[in-house]
């Protein structure tokens, strides 16, 4: 519904807009111009999306993601310490973290519920968000893609010649805006434990 | 460094190729299967795209968009950020392909190499769909009470907004 509102905000906004300030011929021609661009947009960017689909599907037949999953097992105890010696759920966790690394998106969702469920399950209080349902869907949230093949996509579409060269930028954004979810997570749990 | 960096497609999917070998994988087998997926994901997106792009060209040719860029570019630049980025961070949180759609318009008008364009092609890379992602969680388990779930997550995608811009500076200058 959400999109609803804002997509016929967007249309309404630019015709009352367009008239205001006399660019009403302009939003005409517009109107009919994006439906064409998008199609033109699609074509462009489906060939780099296919071929990294492509590769994480190899990466996945041959164990490359299982063995990722395995090396971030460590790093994620520090994050969900409740679920330390909880080998199932650290196992859920793990698995969707590499999957969200590796850029399969359609099959970290699913992971990240499975994770999410069984914290949900180990919990006491139902049917409210604990911690570590928090940090889950807050690290959800914050994409860490390694390498953001849609993006890169756009950008050979709109003929760029080094679609990747924007990779480290990325990276250090993702960290960047992942380590202030962390924080803000751990803070927030701890604000709220205490109102609670 | 700049070369490793061009390099490091070709090199990720030869690295990957030889692996799967080397593990008995069928690499090629591999490739086509996943590839289908990535058709299939363009093709879902498509319908999206072509309401999004419609409505964004809209806003664009109003003068709309100028109008919200230059109320918000005293806060925006202050932190950095370019105020021409402005729908695409209002859109982002909610809708993956509208953002898609808001980010790609940027990336061609003001042209892939641009600060503009790499600003908006960082902070699509670097960010998620909060709202769609958190609704599907807590829905999945029956959640309603989220707690501090979304303003923590709010705060990661504003710090990635601003991070984005940052590091396009930090690596392309300007």
């Amino acid at each position: 519904m959400a999109m609803a509102v804002i997509w016929t905000g967007m249309v309404v906004v630019s015709v009352v807009c367009g008239l205001l300030t006399g660019n009403g011929e302009a939003v005409a021609t517009a109107a009919l111009e994006g439906a064409g661009a998008a199609i033109q947009l699609s074509i462009a960017m489906a060939g780099t999306l296919c071929l990294w689909m492509g590769v994480m599907e190899v990466m996945r037949r041959s164990g490359l993601a299982e063995k990722l999953s395995r090396a971030l097992k460590p790093l994620l105890g520090r994050l969900y310490p409740e679920f330390r010696r909880d080998e199932k759920v650290m196992e859920s966790i793990s698995a969707n973290v590499s999957a969200n690394l590796l850029g399969l998106g359609n099959a970290a969702t699913p992971l990240g519920i499975e994770a999410a469920k069984q914290m949900h399950e180990r919990g006491r209080r139902k049917g409210i968000a604990s911690d570590a349902m928090c940090m889950l869907v807050v690290c959800n949230t914050a994409s860490i893609q390694l390498i953001p093949t849609t993006v890169a996509g756009i950008r050979a579409a709109a003929g760029c010649t080094t679609p990747f060269d924007i990779l480290p930028a990325v990276w250090l954004a993702s960290i960047i805006s992942v380590a202030v979810g962390i924080t803000a997570a751990k803070c927030f749990g701890r604000l709220w434990r205490n109102r609670a | 460094m700049s070369l490793l960096f061009n390099m490091m497609v070709p090199l990720i999917i030869a690295a990957v190729a030889v692996y799967g070998m080397l593990r008995r994988v069928d690499v090629y087998d591999s490739l086509v299967t996943g590839g289908k997926e990535g058709l299939a994901t363009t093709v879902r997106v498509i319908p999206a795209l072509v309401g999004l792009l419609t409505a964004v060209y809209m806003l664009r040719a109003s003068g709309a968009l100028e109008l919200a860029a230059s109320a918000l570019s005293p806060v925006l630049t202050a932190v950095g950020i370019p105020a021409e980025t402005v729908a695409l961070m209002l859109v982002r949180p909610v809708s993956g392909s509208a953002a898609l759609g808001v980010g790609a318009e940027l990336i061609t008008t003001y042209g892939v190499d641009s600060a503009i364009g790499r600003t908006a092609a960082v902070m699509l890379g670097s960010t998620e769909t909060t709202f769609y992602t958190i609704a599907v969680y807590f829905g999945a388990i029956g959640v309603r009470k989220t707690r501090y779930a979304i303003p923590a997550a709010l705060c990661a995608d504003l710090a990635g907004f601003a991070a984005s811009a940052f590091a396009v500076r930090l690596f392309f200058g300007g």
